[in-house]
């Protein structure tokens, strides 16, 4: 048993090494388009003016290069990751918890940035960010970014809280109330980051220079203002809807959420604000990147191009909260976002945005840290009350 | 031509020669289906769940070992097994107590179109879809949902928040409380126990529950003494239902509940996000070997000779 599992194992590895050394080469020149891109994307990111007829990026691109663009909705990462390994798509538009795992496992190859000519008007500090350019190689297209923000009942707070303490720490609410019960936080064992966030700020002595690179002592700090979060949090939320019908239903007063949800429910009518606190944010930034063994790498390639170049930025970033990864898109009007919109999204928050990633064991500002899975389990423990 | 009919001829001899190689022709596609791809991944799944992951890197290593079955009994994990096992329980008990005066009064007095409307009734649920049932009794609990709107409306509201003080069982609203979680659970696995109650109870002759009064049985001691041990088989095969659907459930305490998680949840997020396959392969070994048991009691009480 224990030696055919090894020989099996070993054949596997075999087979993942001599993809890999094949999978290695960059597309250098561009031909004639396939006729169709496959593409996995998050919800609400590839819109094709079915859901709203404002809101298309797609229609202008299948008629300019007749690539027919193909998509695949994933819901969270781990979804992205594993479609991603059975195979059969061009593109994926990743976060950073999930695109170094691409990289690492060799999913997805390297990005030739002199074919796509719009490159250059990409967000200098995307450009090289850690979550797609990896030892010198870009492995992404910046697509899009936006922070965690904490959003607030404006009945509750007449003006914005200054500070995450309203979700982490018992207090009374400016409404003369207890925050007990009115608090959300959200349920993805990602949060430990947020709350490794907050103790850099309140607790300089940890020496945390990451929220997502811990210490086991700095982990243990973390873990332990989140069991104080806990007997403050009545249900921790993790379907953006379901937290949408919470601050509409059960009188929530405040909680860490998405740009998302905050613009539904104020298009809605709903008294709810957003504001990033003084301790700064977590946040997400998403890169369009290729697969290996991608069958139509020259449609790729000129979506990718239309990807920074289009409308897509401008009106992507009205339509879904976030911010472009071109900046040029909030002023020069290829579609609906505006400077004052850019800037209510967070584009210039970007240097208080600590991006997702993965935590993992070997971390570089210190010798070893907590890694993932022990987030995931401790995070289980935490909201069972332990 | 003819060499074909001959080879069908010599083929159809050599099947009436041997009826066991007919048999065992008829029978290759089933087994073949329950051997290697119903339990066959089920085996691959028990395995699994005795490799262990490795402390320090997160890789699995594929050594035997029963240290992911000892990390079930740390206290977050054993929580898990023992929530969810409570909630699978309460969960029968109430939906035995519910269904069965519904079951008996539509095998003993429903006739006719009312039998019809009773059946439909209990069906219909299950027609929908799970997920807008659950979601609509999420509005239904919810603290500016019509049930906490009826308690104030009767000036009951203290009442509904005495109760919801209740460490537990309470919560900050109806729908973040475990008592939240158990309505919702209550109401979508029902229709499985009143089915089987009310064939079961459709199987105890009329003329026994007259003899019992004849012979001077009160109503309740009718009840306690002749009809529910007739009914037992069926309240058990019920059970099995709303225990195991209970157990392996991990939408609805998603949705409504305080976020603490029942073993679907843990196996979902363990294989899902945390990438550590042997715990989650052992959490979902769990409901594997509770429901064992609980199937070889069943049996022992008679709950199959029913079906």
């Amino acid at each position: 048993m224990k030696n055919a599992l090894k020989s099996s194992v070993a054949i596997l590895l075999g087979l993942t090494f001599a993809s890999q050394t094949l999978a290695q080469t960059m597309v250098t020149e561009l031909g004639q388009g396939e006729g169709q891109v496959n593409i996995v994307a998050w919800p609400g990111y590839l819109e094709r003016g079915e859901t709203s007829p404002d809101f298309d990026w797609i229609t202008s691109f299948e008629e300019a290069t007749s690539c027919k663009v193909n998509v695949k909705t994933a819901n969270t990462s781990d979804e992205m990751v594993a479609l991603m390994n059975e195979g059969g798509f061009d593109l994926v538009t990743a976060s950073g918890d999930a695109s170094l795992r691409m990289v690492a496992g060799k999913r997805v190859q390297p990005i030739n940035i002199d074919l796509i000519p719009s490159w250059s008007t990409v967000d200098d500090r995307l450009k090289e960010a850690p979550w797609h350019f990896v030892e010198g190689t870009h492995f992404g297209v910046p697509y899009m970014w936006g922070p965690n923000v904490l959003m607030y009942s404006t009945e509750v707070f007449p003006e914005a809280p200054t500070s995450w303490n309203i979700v982490f720490e018992p207090m009374n609410l400016p409404d003369g109330a207890p925050n007990e019960g009115r608090v959300q936080a959200y349920d993805g064992p990602i949060h430990i980051a947020d709350a490794a966030n907050y103790l850099m700020f309140h607790k300089p002595e940890l020496g945390i220079i990451s929220p997502y690179e811990l210490n086991e002592e700095q982990y243990t700090a973390a873990l332990e203002l989140l069991r104080g979060q806990r007997k403050l949090v009545g249900r921790y939320w993790h379907d953006a809807f379901i937290q949408i019908d919470d601050f509409k239903n059960e009188g929530m007063a405040a909680s860490g959420t998405w740009p998302f949800q905050v613009g539904l429910l104020q298009g809605d009518g709903a008294p709810v604000a957003s504001t990033i606190p003084q301790e700064g944010a977590t946040g997400w930034a998403d890169s369009t990147m290729m697969h290996v063994d991608a069958e139509n790498p020259n449609c790729s390639y000129m979506w990718m191009e239309h990807t920074l170049a289009s409308n897509l930025q401008s009106d992507l970033s009205v339509w879904f909260g976030a911010n472009p990864a071109v900046p040029a898109a909030c002023t020069d009007g290829r579609g609906m976002q505006t400077a004052e919109g850019c800037t209510k999204n967070g584009l210039d928050d970007f240097e208080r945005i600590k991006f997702w990633t993965t935590p993992v064991s070997s971390c570089e500002s210190q010798e070893s840290c907590v890694p993932y899975y022990r987030w995931v389990s401790d995070y289980i423990g935490v909201i069972g009350g332990r | 031509m003819s060499r074909h009919t001959n080879a069908a001829v010599s083929l159809s001899d050599l099947l009436w020669r041997r009826p066991n190689l007919l048999l065992l022709i008829l029978i290759l596609p089933p087994a073949l289906w329950l051997g290697i791809i119903y339990l066959g991944s089920l085996f691959a799944l028990l395995a699994q769940s005795f490799f262990s992951i490795d402390e320090f890197s997160g890789v699995i290593q594929y050594e035997l070992t029963l240290k992911t079955y000892g990390e079930l009994f740390r206290p977050a994990n054993f929580d898990i097994i023992v929530r969810t096992v409570v909630m699978a329980g309460a969960v029968t008990i109430g939906a035995a107590v519910v269904g069965f005066p519904v079951a008996y009064y539509a095998a003993r007095y429903a006739r006719g179109k009312w039998k019809a409307i009773f059946y439909l009734g209990v069906m219909m649920p299950l027609w929908s879809s799970y997920l807008v049932k659950v979601y609509s009794w999420k509005l239904i609990l919810a603290k500016e949902g019509i049930l906490n709107w009826l308690f104030e409306t009767l000036h009951l509201g203290w009442l509904l928040n005495a109760y919801l003080a209740i460490p537990i069982i309470g919560g900050n609203s109806l729908s973040v409380s475990s008592t939240g979680t158990f309505l919702v659970f209550l109401y979508v696995w029902i229709p499985f126990m009143i089915l089987p109650i009310q064939a079961s109870l459709e199987r105890v002759p009329h003329t026994m529950l007259e003899a019992s009064g004849d012979l001077g049985a009160r109503p309740y001691q009718t009840f306690l003494h002749v009809l529910l041990p007739l009914a037992l088989p069926g309240v058990i095969a019920g059970s099995i239902f709303t225990f195991s659907l209970t157990l392996g459930d991990y939408i609805i305490p998603q949705i409504v509940g305080s976020s603490r998680r029942f073993i679907g949840q843990a196996v979902y997020a363990y294989q899902g996000t945390a990438g550590n396959i042997p715990l989650a392969a052992a959490f979902a070994v769990v409901p594997i070997v509770l429901m064992a048991f609980y199937l070889w009691i069943a049996k022992r009480k008679g709950a199959f000779d029913a079906l």
